[in-house]
Order: C-alpha cells, then sequence, then structure tokens
C-alpha cells in the first residue's frame, strides 16, 4: 500500500456502529481520539492509552480490542462497534444495559462503554460462562467505583436470560 | 453472594417528614440510562469553543534539583505550537498558593527555583493538538543542578536532614502537641502499656477518568474555567488568590458527569491555575487532559504516616488512656487543605472507645515526593491502621478475646450523643449491637473453627477486625486545629459546614433541585429526586435534579463539593428542607383556596388535598401552575415565586475550643469488620476467605446505592491492603507510573463482602442519614493487616501485603545452593537504587585501558551509542549518547568525568545524563589487575535512574542497567585491545553477535 | 501519552514487508497487533520514522500443523491460536499457558510473533518456545534464517533478530507420544506479567525445565534421567544459579524462592 507520510491526513472510512462515516487523521492519530474528537463518538472513553484499564476497549470487526492500542488508519475499512451502538434508535437499553442498570453495575460510568463491549464479544463467544470466566474476562478492565461484583452478576444474570430464552 | 439486611427502620427524628414511598428503596438509577448508552458528559466528551488549543506539561525527571535554565526556543518555533508558558510568566501573574500553616514555604503552578518531586511542572506548551505539544516537549532543554533528595519520612524529620525549602529551613513544617485529660497519670497508673509503631504508605483511588479542564482568559471578566474539580469550593478561594482575581473573576463550572473522583480530583487545583496562565499567554481557550502517566506520578497521593500509639490499659482490657505520636509526610508542598489529613479525624482520636485520656504530638514533614491531597477516606485509613493494629496488640500482649476488648472499651448506647475526649460530638449508634450482627449468626464462630481446622493441618489462617468511626460531614473549622489557639483567636472563628439546595417548581408543575455537589457516580440526582418525590407526593421520575456546580450561578458556599461523605447527611438534607419549605408554601395557598387550615393539607400521588375535607383538592401541577400565572391568587404575604433555596450547617460544628477540643465532623457512622485471611506458605500469597462489614450510617436514602458504596469502598481498600503503593527509589525516582505498576484491583482480586446494617438515626442532620462512603477504606486495610497479624502471629505488618514482603515474613527457608555466580549481583532489596559489580577478563594490560582514558576518540568508542564527544575540562566531557534496549531508545545528553585516576590500578568513571526519558546518574570504580598479558577488570557500580522511564519503566531497569554497563566495559577493553569497531556495524550488533 | 510523528505502510504482503525493512532498516518498526508496541509508542519510548503494519497482510496470518510443528504466522492473533480447537492436542503446553497470558482484549489483537520479537523477560510465549524447543523463522531481502529459541533470546527486550528481518512465523513443536507437560504461573494479579514463569516438558528421558521472569530473558535447563527423589536439590540449585532480577514489586531472593516452589510442582506434576 502507498505509505502514508507522518504530515499527511489520510483519509478513513469505517463502519461505525452501521453507518458509513469518514475523518482524517494523521498516521499516529490513535483510534480512540479519532472515534472520540473526530467522528464524535466520545461514549468510549480514555483512561491510561496503554492499555491496561480497558476504558477505551471497542470492537473491531467484531471483537473487543483496545482502541488506544490502534491507529485511527488501521481502522480504515473495517467495522468499528462503540456504546452508541448497543441502544436502539428509540433509546432502549439492551439487555445487557438492562442487566447493568438493574444490578446497580455502575457508578461513576466511565469504564463501562469498555465493559460493555468486552462482554458484547465474549459472550456471543461463551454463552453460559462461569462465574469465574467472567471475572477472568472483566479483569482486562479496571472499574474503581463498583468492586466488581454487581458487574459480574449483571453478566451472569444477562448470560442466564439469554440462554433460557 | 451478599446477604443484605435491614434490622430496624426507625422513625424519621424530626416531624418533617411524610410519607417515605421513596426514601429507603433500592430505586434504580436516573443517571445510568445516558452513562450506558455513551450519552454521558465528562469533561473530554464536551465540545469546545472553535479555536480552542491544548497543553502539555513539562515535568522535572528529578526529585529535588536547582532549575537553571530553560531553553524553549526550539519548541517555540515548532509548527502548530502557539505558547509556551514558564516560569518568568507564573511570577508575573500569579501568587503562591495559600499555605494551611504559617510557613515562608512557596507553592507556586510551576517549579520557580527548585524541583522538588519528580513530575512537579516546569513548563506548559499550548499547541494546535495535544500530540503536536508533546512533540514541542520534547525539544525544550532544562537545565538541572541535582540535589540529594529525602525520600524517609522519619529522616525528613532530623535536623541534619536536607531541606527542600530553604527558606523554611527544616521539612518540619507542623509541629503541634496536645493533651486531654491526663494522660500522664493515666499511663503511670497503668496495669500494662502496650506500645506499637506502624507505617502507613502512599497510595491513591486513582479514578479512571483523570483530571481535566477548559479554561478561558476573559480579559477584565477574569478567568472562565470547567473542570472535573470537586471542590471542597472553599479552595476556590486559593484558586482566585493565586490568580490575584476576586472569587467573582473566576467563574468554575462541572461537567454534568465525572469519571469517579474519590477526593483525587481535588488534586486539579494547581492545574486549574495553571491552565488559567497559559490561557492567559495563549490569547485562547486552553484544554488540557491529565494523563495516566501525569497522574500516577504527579497528581496527589494520601500521605504516608508514621506512628508510634501507646496504650494505658487495666488487665481487663479497658483502656484509661492513648498517646499518638504521629509523622505526617505531605510531599514536597503542603498543598491545601493539607495537613488537613491530621486534622479531619483529630476530634475523634479515640476512635469508637470511651477513653479519657489522650496525648497526641502531631508532625507535618515535607519530602521530595508529590504532594498529597484528599484520597478517599482522608485520614482515617493512617490513624485506624495505628489504633486497630494496638487493640489487636492489647488482646494478643493482655491475652484476651479481642472481642472482649471491643466490648469493655466501645462507647454505650445510653451516653449518645457522647462528647470523645478530643472534643469529636458522636451523634448516635450502639457500637455493641452492631458487633453482635457482624459476629452474629454463628459468623465469627464459623470463623473460628475453620481457623482451627486449618491450623491443625497447619495451614496459616489469621482472623482480623476492625471498629472504626467514619466521620462526615466536615467542620470547616478542624483544619484551624494546626494553630495554636492564640493564633486561632487572632484570625478568628472557623466553623460549619454548610450545605445548599434549591427547589423549584416550573409552569407544568415540574420540580427541579439544583444543587451544588458536584458528584462523581454515587448517584446524587436519584437520591435527591427520592427525597423530593415523598416531600411533594410525586414519583421520583417526576424530579428534574442538577449536580452541576457554577460558582456564578448556584447558591453555594465554602463547604459545597464532593468530599467528606457529605452527601446523605448535608445535601439531601438541604435539598429535603429546601423541598419543605416550597411545599410549605404551595400548602398555605391551597389552604386560602380551599378555605381550610394549612396543617390539613397533605400531597399524595400527584394531589394536593385537604385531609379534613379530602374533596377539596387540586392537581399539584394546576396548584403550581396558579403561581405562575396567577400571582394573584397567590396568599397576600407570600412572594410569587415558586423556588427555594436553603443554607443549611449543623449547629454542632463549633469552632475549635481553647483547649483544641474540635468537633470534626457533624455525623458518626460506625463500621465493625471481621475477616479471615489465609497465607499460601508457598507464595505468601494473602486470600481473603471471608469477609463481613457491618454498617451503621443512620437513615439509608438508598441501600442499593449504599451497598454500592460500601463494595466500592471494601475494593479500593482490598487493594491498598493487598497490591497498591506509590513506590520510590532512594534517590525520589519515582516508580509506579503505569497501571502495570501500580497495581489496582481487578475483578480476580475482590471478593465479595457480606454487608450487614444496622440504622441508628443521626439527630443531627434533617434526615436522620450520616455518610458511609469511606468507611471500609477506613477498617478494610487494618482489619486485613489484623488477620495477617494473627495468622503469622507477628508484630510488625505494614501496607501492602505483597506476596514478597509477606513471603518475607513467613520465612523462605533458603536451601544449602550453589553459592552465587560471578555474575553480577544486585542487592536484594526491592525498589531500591540500581548497583551492579562484576569481573571481566580483557586481553589488553591495564596501561593500555589506562591510554584509552587519556585518548578522546577512543573515549568515544568506549561509550556505547556515543556521537561526539568533546573535553570540557580535564578528565571531563560532554557527549551525546543514544541508549538502546530492543525498540527502547533514548538520546542523552551526558557529562563524562574521570577521577581519582590511579594508574594502571584503578579510576572512578561517572557520568550523568539527560534526555525526553529522564535523567541518569552512575560511578563505580573500576580497578585492573594484570593478567597473562592482559588484564582482569572488576567494576562496582551504582547507578540511578529517574524520570519518565523509571516511572514507566522500573520493572526493567534492573536488567538494562546491567546490560549498558556490562556492555560498557566489555568494550572499554575491546577498544584498549585495539579491537576496531566496523563502521558499518552499530556497536549492539556486535555486541549481540558476542553474546550468541 | 500521544506518539511521536511516523510514517506509515500497511504491507499487502510479506514480500512488500520485506522490502520496506531492507529500505528503512532499524528505522522501522512491524505493527502487528501493538499490543507491546503501540504502548511504547504512546510513551515515546520508541520513535521509529517507519511504521509498517502486517496485521491485514494475508499471507503472515496463518497456522499450520505441518513436519511435526505448529507454525503461526507473524500476523496470527494470539485469539486465534487461543480458539484453536485442536490446540490442545497438538501444543499442550501453551494451552495451559493461555490463562495466564495477559486478558482477553489484549489477546484478541496481540500476535504470537509478536510476543516473540518483544521479548519481555515475563512473557508467557518465549517461555513456552523455549522450553518446547521451537524455532523462529527470520526473512530478510537476501534471505531466511531458523534461529531455535535458545539462541533468539539476549535479553530484556533484545533478540537475534537483525533489523532488516521480518520474523515470519514462529514454530511449536507438536505433542510426540509419551510427551508430558506443566505450566505455572505467579503474577501479582491474573493476567499481569509473570513474577515467576515456568514450565516443564518430560519426555522418557528427561525433563526439561524453563523459567521466564527471573532472569532477563526465559532461561532453560534440561535434566536426564532425573528421578524425581533428585529433584529437590536439582532445581534448587537452578534457582540459585539464577541471575535474578530485583524490580518494585518482588525481590531476586523471592523469585528464586517461587522458581523452586513453583518448579516442583510442575516436574512433579509432569512426572507423575
Amino acid at each position: 500500500m502507498k505509505p502514508i507520510r507522518s504530515n499527511e491526513h489520510a483519509t478513513i472510512s469505517l463502519r461505525l456502529n452501521g453507518f458509513e462515516r469518514t475523518g482524517h487523521a494523521e498516521p499516529r492519530m490513535l483510534l480512540c481520539d479519532f472515534l472520540r474528537h473526530k467522528l464524535g463518538a466520545t461514549g468510549t472513553h480514555v483512561g491510561c492509552e496503554h492499555g491496561v484499564c480497558g476504558a477505551c476497549t471497542v470492537r473491531v470487526d467484531g471483537v473487543a480490542a483496545r482502541s488506544c492500542l490502534m491507529l485511527a488508519v488501521q481502522a480504515d475499512g473495517r467495522q468499528i462497534d462503540t456504546v452508541e451502538g448497543l441502544t436502539d434508535s428509540d433509546g432502549l437499553l439492551n439487555d445487557l444495559q438492562q442487566s447493568f442498570k438493574r444490578h446497580h453495575a455502575l457508578q461513576c460510568g466511565f469504564c463501562t462503554a469498555g465493559i460493555l463491549m468486552s462482554c458484547m464479544d465474549y459472550l456471543q463467544r461463551v454463552p453460559n460462562p462461569s462465574e469465574q470466566q467472567v471475572r477472568d474476562m472483566l479483569s482486562g478492565h479496571l472499574c474503581r467505583c463498583t468492586g466488581y461484583t454487581n458487574i459480574v452478576n449483571a453478566v451472569l444474570d444477562t448470560a442466564n436470560r439469554r440462554t433460557s430464552a | 453472594m451478599t446477604n443484605n439486611k435491614t434490622l430496624s427502620t426507625p422513625s424519621p427524628p424530626t416531624s418533617t417528614r411524610l410519607n417515605n414511598l421513596h426514601v429507603g428503596q433500592p430505586l434504580e438509577r436516573f443517571e445510568d440510562n445516558a452513562l450506558l448508552s455513551g450519552r454521558g458528559l465528562f469533561i473530554d466528551d464536551l465540545g469546545v469553543k472553535p479555536g480552542t488549543l491544548y497543553a502539555a506539561i513539562l515535568r522535572s525527571p528529578h526529585a529535588h534539583a536547582r532549575l537553571l535554565a530553560i531553553n524553549s526556543e526550539k519548541a517555540a518555533q515548532l509548527a502548530g505550537v502557539r505558547a509556551i508558558l514558564t516560569r518568568d510568566d507564573v511570577k508575573r501573574w500569579s501568587a503562591p498558593f495559600v499555605v494551611g500553616v504559617k510557613s515562608p514555604m512557596e507553592c507556586w503552578s510551576l517549579a520557580i527555583e527548585k524541583v522538588r518531586y519528580v513530575g512537579e511542572p516546569v513548563v506548559v506548551v499550548v499547541a494546535e493538538s495535544r500530540y503536536i505539544a508533546e512533540d514541542a516537549l520534547d525539544l525544550i532543554d532544562v537545565e538541572y543542578q541535582a540535589l540529594p533528595a529525602i525520600v524517609e519520612i522519619v529522616r525528613a524529620g532530623e535536623s541534619n536532614a536536607v531541606v527542600l525549602h530553604d527558606a523554611v529551613g527544616s521539612n518540619v513544617v507542623s509541629d503541634r502537641s496536645f493533651r486531654y485529660g491526663d494522660p500522664e497519670s493515666a499511663f503511670a497508673s497503668a496495669a500494662h502499656r502496650v506500645e506499637l509503631t506502624v507505617d502507613y504508605p502512599r497510595n491513591s483511588c486513582t479514578p479512571i477518568e483523570c483530571f481535566g479542564c477548559v479554561v478561558e482568559y476573559l480579559g477584565d471578566d477574569g478567568y472562565d474555567v470547567l473542570s472535573n474539580f470537586m471542590g471542597p469550593f472553599s479552595l476556590h478561594t486559593v484558586m482566585a488568590l493565586a490568580l490575584k482575581v476576586p472569587g467573582t473573576k473566576l467563574r468554575h463550572r462541572t461537567p454534568p458527569d465525572s469519571g469517579g473522583s474519590f477526593g483525587v480530583k481535588q488534586s486539579g487545583l494547581p492545574y486549574i491555575v495553571l491552565m488559567c496562565l497559559a490561557a492567559r499567554k495563549a490569547g485562547a481557550p486552553v484544554k488540557w487532559i491529565e494523563d495516566r502517566l501525569e497522574h500516577l506520578t504527579a497528581a496527589t497521593s494520601a500521605t504516608a504516616r508514621h506512628t508510634t500509639i501507646e496504650a494505658a490499659v487495666q488487665p481487663d482490657g479497658k483502656i484509661t488512656a492513648l498517646r499518638y505520636d504521629q509523622i505526617d509526610e505531605c510531599g514536597a508542598y503542603l498543598r491545601a487543605p493539607e495537613p488537613a489529613t491530621f486534622y479531619r479525624m483529630h476530634g475523634a482520636l479515640t476512635g469508637a472507645y470511651d477513653i479519657p485520656n489522650l496525648a497526641v504530638h502531631n508532625r507535618v514533614v515535607l519530602t521530595n515526593k508529590t504532594p498529597t491531597g484528599l484520597v478517599r477516606g482522608f485520614g482515617g485509613p493512617q490513624v485506624y491502621f495505628a489504633l486497630e493494629r494496638l487493640i489487636q496488640r492489647i488482646a494478643v500482649e493482655l491475652k484476651l478475646d479481642p472481642i472482649d476488648v471491643y466490648r469493655r472499651n466501645f462507647v454505650q448506647k445510653n451516653q449518645f450523643p457522647y462528647r470523645a475526649t478530643a472534643g469529636a460530638l458522636l451523634d448516635s449508634g450502639d457500637y455493641h449491637a452492631a458487633l453482635a450482627i457482624g459476629a452474629g449468626d454463628s459468623r465469627l464462630a464459623r470463623l473460628r473453627a475453620k481457623q482451627d481446622a486449618a491450623r491443625s493441618e497447619g495451614r496459616l489462617y489469621g482472623i482480623g477486625f476492625a471498629a472504626i468511626l467514619e466521620p462526615s460531614i466536615s467542620n470547616m473549622g478542624y483544619i484551624s486545629t494546626v494553630l495554636s489557639p492564640e493564633a486561632r483567636a487572632k484570625a478568628g472563628p472557623k466553623n460549619g459546614a454548610i450545605s445548599s439546595a434549591t427547589v423549584a417548581i416550573d409552569p407544568l408543575g415540574g420540580v427541579t433541585v439544583v444543587v451544588a455537589s458536584a458528584p462523581a457516580g454515587q448517584g446524587h440526582r436519584t437520591v435527591l429526586a427520592q427525597v423530593v418525590a415523598d416531600v411533594f407526593g410525586l414519583q421520583p421520575k417526576d424530579i428534574q435534579v442538577n449536580v452541576e456546580f457554577d460558582t456564578e450561578k448556584d447558591a453555594w458556599s465554602v463547604a459545597a463539593g464532593n468530599y467528606s461523605s457529605r452527601f446523605a447527611g448535608a445535601v439531601a438534607g438541604a435539598a429535603h428542607l429546601a423541598a419543605i419549605k416550597l411545599r410549605d408554601k404551595l400548602a398555605r395557598a391551597a389552604a386560602q383556596n380551599f378555605g381550610v387550615d394549612t396543617s390539613s393539607i397533605s400531597f399524595e400521588n400527584g394531589k394536593i388535598f385537604s385531609r379534613m375535607q379530602p374533596d377539596k383538592a387540586q392537581p399539584f401541577a394546576r396548584l403550581a401552575a396558579g403561581f405562575h400565572w396567577s400571582p394573584a391568587l397567590v396568599p397576600a404575604d407570600e412572594s410569587p415565586g415558586l423556588r427555594e433555596t436553603v443554607f443549611w450547617s449543623p449547629e454542632q460544628l463549633a469552632a475549635p475550643d481553647a483547649d483544641d477540643r474540635v468537633n470534626t465532623s457533624a455525623a458518626y457512622g460506625f463500621v465493625f469488620d471481621i475477616c479471615g485471611v489465609e497465607i499460601d506458605r508457598d507464595t505468601g500469597r494473602v486470600r481473603i476467605d471471608d469477609y463481613i462489614t457491618t454498617h451503621d450510617a443512620g437513615t439509608l436514602l438508598n441501600p442499593a446505592l449504599a451497598d454500592g458504596q460500601i463494595r466500592g469502598g471494601f475494593a479500593q481498600a482490598v487493594g491498598a491492603a493487598l497490591l497498591e503503593e506509590f513506590r520510590y527509589g532512594d534517590d525520589g525516582a519515582f516508580l509506579s507510573g503505569t497501571f502495570a505498576d501500580y497495581l489496582a484491583p481487578t475483578s480476580c482480586d475482590v471478593p465479595e463482602p457480606t454487608i450487614l446494617h444496622l440504622e441508628t438515626p443521626s439527630p443531627f442532620t434533617p434526615l436522620g442519614a450520616k455518610g458511609l462512603g469511606e468507611g471500609n477504606n477506613m477498617s478494610t486495610p487494618v482489619c486485613i493487616a489484623n488477620a495477617v497479624a494473627d495468622a503469622l502471629n507477628v508484630k510488625e505488618v505494614t501496607l501492602p501485603l505483597t506476596p514478597s514482603k509477606v513471603m518475607a515474613m513467613v520465612g523462605i527457608n533458603a536451601p544449602e545452593g550453589r553459592a552465587q555466580s560471578a555474575l553480577p549481583t544486585m542487592p536484594n532489596q526491592e525498589g531500591r537504587g540500581l548497583s551492579a559489580a562484576g569481573t571481566i577478563d580483557i586481553s589488553a594490560t591495564p596501561e593500555n585501558v589506562f591510554d584509552v582514558l587519556n585518548d578522546p576518540n577512543k573515549l568515544a568508542q568506549v561509550i556505547p551509542g556515543c556521537h561526539n564527544l568533546t573535553a570540557i575540562g580535564k578528565d571531563h566531557y560532554r557527549a551525546d549518547v543514544t541508549i538502546k534496549i530492543g525498540i527502547v531508545k533514548a538520546r542523552y545528553q551526558v557529562e563524562v568525568k574521570l577521577s581519582e585516576l590511579d594508574p594502571p590500578r584503578s579510576f572512578v568513571l561517572s557520568g550523568k545524563g539527560i534526555s525526553a526519558m529522564g535523567v541518569s546518574e552512575g560511578s563505580g570504580r573500576i580497578t585492573l589487575a594484570p593478567r597473562d598479558g592482559g588484564a582482569t577488570l572488576h567494576y562496582d557500580y551504582s547507578a540511578n535512574v529517574s524520570g519518565k522511564v523509571a516511572a514507566i519503566g522500573a520493572r526493567m531497569l534492573d536488567s538494562a542497567a546491567k546490560f549498558v554497563l556490562k556492555q560498557l566495559f566489555e568494550k572499554l577493553g575491546q577498544v584498549a585491545t585495539g579491537d576496531s569497531v566496523p563502521p558499518t556495524r552499530p556497536w549492539w550488533q556486535k555486541l549481540t553477535a558476542k553474546v550468541k | 501519552m500521544k506518539p511521536a510523528k511516523f510514517d506509515y505502510i500497511r504491507a499487502d504482503s510479506a514480500d512488500e514487508a520485506l522490502r520496506l525493512l531492507a529500505e528503512y532498516g532499524d528505522e522501522a518498526r512491524i505493527l502487528a497487533g501493538g499490543q507491546s508496541l503501540m504502548p511504547m509508542l504512546n510513551m515515546r519510548l520508541t520513535q521509529p520514522q517507519v511504521l509498517i503494519d502486517i496485521s491485514q497482510t494475508d499471507d503472515l496470518n496463518f497456522m499450520r500443523a505441518e513436519d511435526g510443528t505448529l507454525r503461526i504466522g507473524a500476523a496470527t492473533t494470539q485469539a486465534r491460536l487461543e480458539w484453536r480447537e485442536q490446540l490442545k492436542n497438538e501444543v499442550p503446553l501453551v494451552h495451559q499457558a493461555f490463562p495466564h497470558i495477559s486478558h482477553f482484549q489484549i489477546r484478541n489483537r496481540g500476535t504470537v510473533c509478536g510476543s516473540i520479537a518483544h521479548a519481555d523477560p515475563s512473557a508467557e510465549f518465549p517461555l513456552c518456545l523455549l522450553a518446547l524447543g521451537g524455532e523462529i523463522s527470520l526473512r530478510s531481502k537476501k534471505g531466511s534464517r531458523l534461529v531455535p529459541a535458545n539462541e533468539f533470546f539476549l535479553g530484556t527486550l533484545r533478540t537475534a533478530r537483525e533489523p532488516d528481518e521480518l520474523i515470519e512465523s514462529v514454530s511449536f513443536p507438536l505433542l510426540k507420544p509419551r510427551q508430558q507437560f506443566a505450566f505455572d504461573e505467579f503474577s501479582m494479579r491474573h493476567g499481569d506479567y509473570a513474577i515467576v514463569a515456568v514450565a516443564a516438558v518430560a519426555d522418557v528421558e528427561g525433563v526439561t525445565f524453563a523459567v521466564g521472569g527471573v532472569a532477563d530473558r526465559p532461561v532453560s535447563q534440561y535434566w536426564r534421567g532425573v528421578s524425581g527423589n533428585d529433584m529437590d536439590a536439582v532445581i534448587n540449585d537452578y534457582s540459585q544459579s539464577l541471575d535474578a532480577q530485583n524490580d518494585q514489586h518482588a525481590s531476586a531472593i523471592y523469585r528464586k524462592h517461587l522458581v523452586r516452589v513453583l518448579g516442583k510442582r510442575v516436574i512433579e506434576r509432569v512426572l507423575s
């Protein structure tokens, strides 16, 4: 592929939550910055910029990944899903979001978007996880408010309802 | 899973409450739909004015150094850079921050003459993007003269210690002694004296959202600030004074959402001032978002505390006197509101116990570390780590059951309100009942049976307890306890804790509540909706709550803000009172309309009616509309508006008295914790087997949110107990700059506690509620420490209880192993300065080596990655050196010095370097001994690495330092032998080829 | 915390990546999953002129069981390997190690070869590759070479890869009859870099014991014909001989102690 020079603002077209979106960015711009500040999808948050806290997790072609550890130019042509896409056009929360609300699984809500995106991917691959599996998966996210238990319960409850439905 | 049990729901303490349909219910939160949908509005989510610029901060890599020169010309010329703020601007436009004690210490928003901690701001660059601003930072050259650093808390206070602030002349910036009752006699006549020395480490609750602000300079109108700083807004005054503007010219607003605070966002204070100045210099709005490395390195920390505590104890375990000797370490500057960490707890230093005699000696010391400030629990973890460890020691030394020690010393139920020895007025409680609940249902008995079984199998199992008072609603006057009574009298009294709330009704009957509470996820909107809905007989969903804070438009006072667990008691209370005031106004109008007595008016189910004549009824909205559309219908002596503001301050919060007695908080909750831990004999890992926490926070407004607060505080406390610490090297290098180094607990590290409640309403707060968000931050670290002390039967326990540390306590029975090889060795301490020694055989003679030292061209070949080397004195050189380890590459400006030359036997080679990665300094002696035509070269080195690379790469510094040194001396051998280096191959390839 | 400037080139093929490496050499970095490189870019610990992105280079995204090894291409994510149904029968040691390797979200993008290239002394893939006697396939425009794992890791973040070389793939030997495997790790938190990680591979003749997180690179030792009874003394001696590193979380002494504790566990498991 043609190189993108460091000063060049490349055109990046991607499918964000089902919509074709286009923006421009230098090669070094992080995907999280691009999503938030170029495309206005501020629901994804930035907590550490070194891949530990998990707040910026989005789905890249369906796969949960840190958007602070990816460049915007890498997302060209890809499908990116963020928390904004979970709620339907009437503002109705999906089952996982509802479960988080029911279980008081968020307080400040800053880390929540990343956690939801991880869970959306994970529950598709592991529809009926054990509590330990959920805790292992969530260990890729730091939450300083909740102490995690309510998050674990919300995820398990969602899985139970999905598999028994 | 959770075992939540509410034991009693008492009647409200005042007659102002009507039907509690909603208060006390676990209502789901109104905040959640937006937060779960990505519609939260955090500081970095808000759009900014076109033309807004972005700031980045150059920070000190040194813990302590003189700031000689700053050269930012190259940075200023970088395309996109718009302004560079230096100390000259800061001196011109601002003043040092007001300090809480009388001291000539100067604390500015940028370093002026010296830097005093790693991460201290030195220069601000304002540019068109954060990316460009960071590019510019790399182009700024700062010349420092390194000074020795002081990092150890006890050492800092000694008379011959290195002094941080020359004008102060000592690192002890406050030294006060207090005496209550007759402690000397009590100790003299005591049957037993139990003493303990403990240390509490530096840590923080590190919210996942860092600090951020968007600032604009408005000329004559001063400064406009939007930031997630959450108070206390007494500090607004501190900022305005630093900016040399009236408070009215510093408008501060908060965004609707804040991503966690836990006190920590108070640390935004100096940055607000700094960015105001940057915006002024840039002539445009400036946005600055603190990044994680900056946050961990330089935001704030809880104080480290060194305490010697002693109790006079009767044979039955009854404590008759306590003596505290405490040193609080506040970092490089005493930043407001410090030294509040000491004084928040002062009135209640006797804890939950009835102890009539107390002696306290408090010293505040400064060290070359990040300034301290509010961190959830503020002062509590430090005090209780000493006091509750002491209770455990009393039980051990007097061979008593800890439960009996608690029972004998607790304040009795019939003593409330109880005036504690140092002045706290304990509002309500039943500590014996709480203990009985926690230990009850065979919970404690089961733990003890488990312990017996484990011990009989040789396993290490311990049980710990902690009983703590959880203060809420801080007395704004408590900090003045640091002053002598005479100084206080001169300054005038400070006291109270004013909270405020405004309730309004719109023309369609919609109710709005506005409070200046600036929450960070606690669910204030939901709880206030519950509280106000009950007053008006409406549904919580009908109440619109705004919790943003605007100093220009809101009703507020110095105590406003989100701290000291003041929401449930003070803010919700004020909202309740404001709603009552408005309701009463509506009631009077309704009574006039209906022609009935006001006392018969009720508000239920969206209707206003007379209980005497139920046919006299009106929809709530209709009556409210009347006030707006027909002022003529409003009773003659009423004002027409439907908006009431209430300011409330608990009258019990008096100023400290002449004997230094102070009621530090309006309400005191109670927490009693029990835990069982098992320690893995093989690895030293502490596993929390069971944790029971019993809370009495008065009336619970929303039990689901209350338990959420408890779980969150508990998780942070588990981190403080087992994982978290800001680590520094002996040279003041900061070593915990990433979330891979500062270890916050994950979902796999936090067990689920059993949460139990007792509700003894506070008689002093409008709703009977007390704060409950901080209790476990105070109780849990020491409870776990007590359990570990019990498991290992040890006296000294320091946090965090990391496996490496616990294993050292368990004891490693080192086998008869092979002797250490001749490999370079390092001292077996964690996080200390680096040193390396080694011996290599070279084919050059000692004389050849000295030939190299005398030839700058050869010397340049010896130094790995040396680009050019110029002499700046005899045996003194300057060079550009690129250090490369794997893909990590840093270009250092280096000074190299040869000294103590004793040809051909030995010499000392020293070097120091600075780069965007930080600073390094090393010195070592090289000795040479002839060996069959060659030589044996021995080196013994110590090195310090500080700044960014130490903060983020601490895990690899040891091996990296060894590698660089080994490389250096191998190279010395080669060059001395006359091996020339092929110019096409960089040194590292050559080296790797050799290692292969 | 934002990266310095760099040019970006998405390589459409391995050949293109090699051509670019030949052109830029040490000024270029290969970006595969980015889970180690990106944090270092964000912190500006590394400031290459050029990033060569191979994450979408199809001819580097493969897993092949062939010639007695499982070959994993440079663009293959750890998650692809983790979710490979046959892995536990093919390379049981790696299967056992997976629960310790970072986090779900990181494994989703992180590559196996990237972890090998990064050469963190505490990382699990280098340890497993060394324990199993695997190989690294390096390719440049000039040619290819295979480097055994025990010659590849040179120290903290340092490997035998030359600047113009691409780690094209790594090969884990497939399970052989009567081999036994065990992996264990001690870390501060779930998914953290290991304080100590150990692997044992036993066949009929002896045991390979490998240790990560202790020295500046993974190290291993082969003991022929050793029995359970000698094991204690042998592991004790071995742990003492290691050049253990200190850091802010664990002392060198503690690390050596853990080598003994975990070493006994894994060796007992493979010998039983």
